[in-house]
């Protein structure tokens, strides 16, 4: 199955955001990774990669990414890893719902559930 | 400075001091970040360099490995997009001392650095971001040496004067780019924080140099005349 990485500032926005996005898809491989080494807020190479390596069962990952700094730390993550990583462009939230869904289905490949996760940017919210 | 051993030496001597002198300026970037960032900029890069020494302390291989491991340590303990800007570049751009440090290398040290970091960032010159110190530094080294055949010292002095000049182009701007372009209009006046470390470590490597390569240039100086980091120096009290 295609895992997935919730990449945020906060530790507890991307574990809230995964906890969400398993209440849609309650099989998905999703993990959090979010904050710094040391707790605070911010992003961290270190973190990622090791949810890349825990999320990949060799099907490829898809990060979900929130902010400045947690797109680069992302990308550094993504070219340092062995895995076939793509990072998607979207809302993290939403993506990583999209996302989530898109995964535990049994035709899922990498490039549908970035699909699935880069459709998020179209939404709205208001009608 | 074409010996191995004196490089790594001189290497160590960088690092340490641009580790000094980030602890000691740790307040101040933090200063500058909290007015149009997240106000951890001094912290982070204090922290990074501390990471730096721990990791390269007794390294003696090629100049290009320590430069890596520079890279390596600044992007696992600098957070904020300072860690993967400025690690992520020097570890890419350590590729070019392969073959050890000399004017050439360092010319090609200096465009791979800027390349990656404007290829990561996405920043152009005049969005308030450490762009607008490593460009013109850069043009300027390149140009120095390879155009105007400058010693290296004196190339590396003019650096970092067009560093200060792009460090005080920030003040007066509006971020476009980076966390301080959520601001808007209220970033105006304030210094960017990423040029401003930007320019403390080239000031830095500056007094590193003067220090190895003093040697090479006293015949085309007056010995009268004050030394270009005593300029440096004097510039940044005033």
């Amino acid at each position: 199955m295609v895992g997935l990485v919730v990449v945020s500032h906060s530790a507890k926005a991307a574990e809230g955001i995964c906890e969400v996005a398993a209440q849609m898809a309650t099989d998905a491989n999703i993990e959090p990774a979010g904050g710094e080494g040391d707790g605070g807020l911010g992003t961290s190479v270190d973190r990622i990669s090791a949810a890349i390596d825990a999320a990949d069962d060799g099907d490829g990952v898809v990060l979900l990414v929130d902010l400045g700094s947690a797109v680069m730390n992302a990308e550094l993550a993504v070219e340092t890893s062995d895995a076939d990583v793509r990072i998607a462009d979207a809302p993290v939230l939403e993506a990583a719902v999209n996302a989530a869904v898109e995964a535990t289905s049994k035709k899922a490949t990498l490039d549908s559930v970035v699909a699935a996760a880069e459709e998020a940017r179209d939404y709205r919210k208001l009608n | 400075m074409a010996d191995t051993d004196v490089q790594v030496e001189a290497l160590h001597a960088a690092l340490a001091n641009v580790a000094d002198r980030l602890a000691a300026e740790k307040t101040y970037l933090t200063e500058l970040d909290s007015a149009i960032g997240d106000a951890d900029h001094g912290a982070n890069m204090n922290r990074g360099f501390q990471t730096v020494l721990e990791k390269t302390e007794g390294m003696d291989g090629e100049p290009a490995e320590i430069v890596k491991a520079v890279g390596m340590a600044i992007v696992s303990e600098v957070g904020g997009a300072a860690g993967p800007l400025y690690g992520g570049s020097i570890l890419t751009a350590s590729q070019e001392l392969d073959e050890g440090i000399t004017a050439e290398t360092s010319v090609a040290f200096a465009e791979a650095y800027l390349e990656k970091l404007q290829d990561r960032g996405g920043a152009q010159i005049g969005q308030k971001t450490m762009v607008d110190a490593v460009t013109p530094a850069v043009h300027t080294y390149k140009k120095s040496i390879e155009e105007d055949d400058l010693p290296p010292l004196e190339a590396l002095a003019k650096t970092v004067d067009a560093a200060e000049r792009g460090v005080n182009f920030t003040v007066p701007i509006r971020a476009t780019k980076g966390r301080a372009s959520y601001l808007g209009w209220r970033s105006v006046g304030h210094r960017d924080p990423g040029a401003t470390s930007t320019l403390i470590i080239l000031e830095e490597l500056l007094e590193t140099a003067t220090e190895y390569l003093d040697g090479e240039e006293a015949l085309d100086r007056d010995a009268t005349s004050p030394t270009v980091p005593d300029d440096g120096d004097d510039a940044e009290e005033a």
